[in-house]
């Protein structure tokens, strides 16, 4: 398998993953004097489940933040299907079909699950306001279109019996899952997810995994994740991106990654003499 | 019927009518501080403002025009024209956008994040900035306003109320059409927050401004979309309250009046500031009515806040509050 071609690949589960959907090149990002990530490249292709890892502090989430708009690095190009994407806010990436989650669940609590899910097809409805005042033909018509598709996402993730419940009430597992629903309802080209296993409990984080392979597989989105936990990204992921302290110090498939020298070595600690 | 018991219920009616004034002042408050959890102290003088603004253009009074004459000379007050005034409401409709956008862009845009006693003093800053504005916009002097909406006793409920009870009732066709107008805004804002796209992105931006922006949602845009409407309620009111009682700078003080109204009604419901400007409306009128002649009278002054008082202690989210939940 060659990282660096723009040629997609088979993987050994036998899907074919696509050409390259985005690519990080030479990203630099600081915070006054400290330096969050450090000349990283790395890309995503179309199709695959593309995990982030490394100890705390690596600046994962950093990397993330910038894919997403909501850091701005002070160095390197983001090309995102085949363009140089020009400086972005936040909700103008999102509106490019890239949708995502918070580690720290970043949900709208005053609202319904189902309204929770709703947002996340705004993108979608494209009435005027002044056609959705006299709530008629289209704007009742793209309503109800948007309705089906988002009771579809929350019959998927299984979550249809809290449909109705304000998320400010549910358990924690449950308000991650919410949270996924909401970026799937975007029906995103890329979906990047914060820590999804976070304080979850085994039986949490199996279903979550669960979710996570059904997504990829039902409808095909590519997916870029940061995790902690090395056991459940090597299960999920097809390519892996190792950083420590701000660099890349390991990228390739789940053996690749486990097999180098430099990943075991910041993980399990080395002595520096 | 005895005969006080007809008295009451005319003063129970005008006190409905009072509620609904209160009601629409209370309103621009709700839907600021449900979009963007600012307490705004400004949303009285932006009523004034409004209908400052809307005297101004319909009188074809040249704004700044003392301003202007003291640095260049001149001597012009008026453009000379007589507007009518559905264009004088349009036109104020622009203005209030246009503030909007500037108090977006060129106040809060800069506070985003900071704490809520923070965002409260920058009102009460734009409060005052705005008043000194519409006086060197407009002068300071009492203005009439008149926008063609029926004024004066309504003389069928005068002569169908005397029909019955012997005794016609007084009840104005201003704060009848007061009703209507606030009954549809109502109507209109709620189908507006609950249904339309906007309104759940507005929704959204209350509750968590990272997750707006992560299912692509422009802050700024639903922000001074939320200014603008209220500036537009702010409008609707201070033409009720300026046809009623002249445009002259006291207006700003009813927003004082609306404090109590939203403590009952809840600061996040817009139902809640209907009832609960209809329940200080009816409390203060029936209070001075019934209680009034023994203790002196004027407990209009102090009744609606001491009503809140209690109720803060009983029912602090007020009656339409959302509950205040908490895991523990």
């Amino acid at each position: 398998m060659n990282d660096m071609s723009t040629e997609g690949y088979t993987t050994e589960d036998g899907r074919k993953i696509g050409g390259t959907l985005m690519e990080m090149k030479n990203i630099t990002l600081s915070f006054g004097g400290v330096k969050a990530i450090t000349d990283i490249s790395f890309d995503i292709k179309e199709g695959e489940i593309r995990a982030i890892i490394g100890p705390n502090g690596a600046g994962k989430s950093s990397m993330l933040n910038v894919i997403s708009g909501f850091y701005i690095p002070q160095e390197g190009e983001v090309w995102y299907k085949g363009e140089k994407r020009a400086q972005m806010k936040p909700y103008e990436v999102a509106r490019l079909g890239i949708a995502r989650t918070f580690q720290n669940i970043a949900l709208f609590d005053g609202m319904s699950v189902l309204d929770n899910v709703m947002t996340g097809r705004l993108n979608h409805m494209t009435t005027g306001l002044f056609a959705q005042g006299l709530w008629k033909g289209k704007a009742e018509r793209e309503e109800v279109e948007n309705r089906e598709r988002a009771e579809k996402i929350i019959d998927f993730l299984e979550i249809q019996a809290i449909r109705k419940t304000p998320v400010a009430r549910l358990p924690y597992g449950l308000k991650k899952r919410v949270e996924l629903a909401r970026a799937l309802a975007a029906e995103p080209s890329l979906l990047l997810l914060d820590e999804p296993m976070a304080g979850m409990n085994v039986e949490e984080k199996e279903d979550m995994s669960r979710f996570i392979l059904d997504v990829n597989d039902e409808f095909g989105t590519t997916i870029a994740l940061i995790e902690h936990d090395m056991g459940v990204v090597m299960d999920l992921s097809d390519r892996v991106v190792v950083m420590d302290y701000g660099k890349k110090i390991g990228d390739g498939t789940p053996d690749e990654v486990r097999n180098n020298q430099d990943v075991i070595d910041a993980y399990l600690g080395v002595s520096h003499d | 019927m005895p005969e006080q018991l007809v008295y009451a219920m005319e003063v129970f009616l005008n006190g409905l009518m009072a509620g609904v004034l209160y009601a629409l002042v209370a309103l621009g408050f709700v839907l600021i501080y449900k979009a963007s959890g600012i307490f705004n102290y400004a949303q009285g003088v932006m009523a004034l403002f409004a209908a400052l603004t809307l005297v101004g253009v319909m009188e074809g009074q040249v704004p700044f025009s003392h301003l202007i004459n003291a640095i260049f000379g001149t001597d012009i007050h008026h453009f000379g024209w007589h507007l009518p005034a559905i264009v004088g409401i349009v036109v104020t409709i622009l203005v209030m956008i246009g503030l909007a956008w500037m108090v977006q862009k060129f106040v809060f845009k800069h506070l985003v994040g900071q704490e809520p006693i923070i965002l409260f003093m920058a009102t009460i800053g734009l409060a005052y900035f705005l008043e000194g504005v519409g006086d060197i916009m407009w002068g300071s002097d009492i203005k009439k306003l008149d926008v063609g909406l029926p004024q004066g006793i309504n003389t069928w409920i005068d002569e169908s109320t005397f029909k019955v009870f012997d005794y016609g009732f007084f009840i104005d066709n201003l704060d009848i059409f007061a009703t209507l107008i606030a009954a549809i805004l109502v109507i209109g804002l709620v189908i507006f927050s609950q249904y339309s796209k906007q309104g759940r992105a507005m929704r959204a931006v209350a509750d968590d401004h990272q997750a707006a922006l992560s299912v692509g949602i422009n802050l700024n845009f639903i922000w001074v979309m939320v200014w603008s409407l209220a500036g537009f309620v702010a409008l609707v009111a201070g033409i009720m309250w300026g046809t009623k009682s002249g445009v002259q700078f006291s207006l700003s003080l009813i927003a004082l009046k609306a404090l109590p109204v939203l403590m009952l009604g809840g600061f996040t419901s817009i139902p809640g500031a209907i009832v609960g400007g209809l329940i200080i409306g009816v409390g203060e009128k029936l209070f001075e009515f019934a209680i009034g002649p023994m203790v002196g009278g004027a407990t209009e002054n102090w009744f609606a806040y001491v009503l809140a008082l209690i109720f803060l202690v009983f029912r602090p989210q007020g009656l339409f509050g959302e509950k205040i939940i908490e895991r523990v």
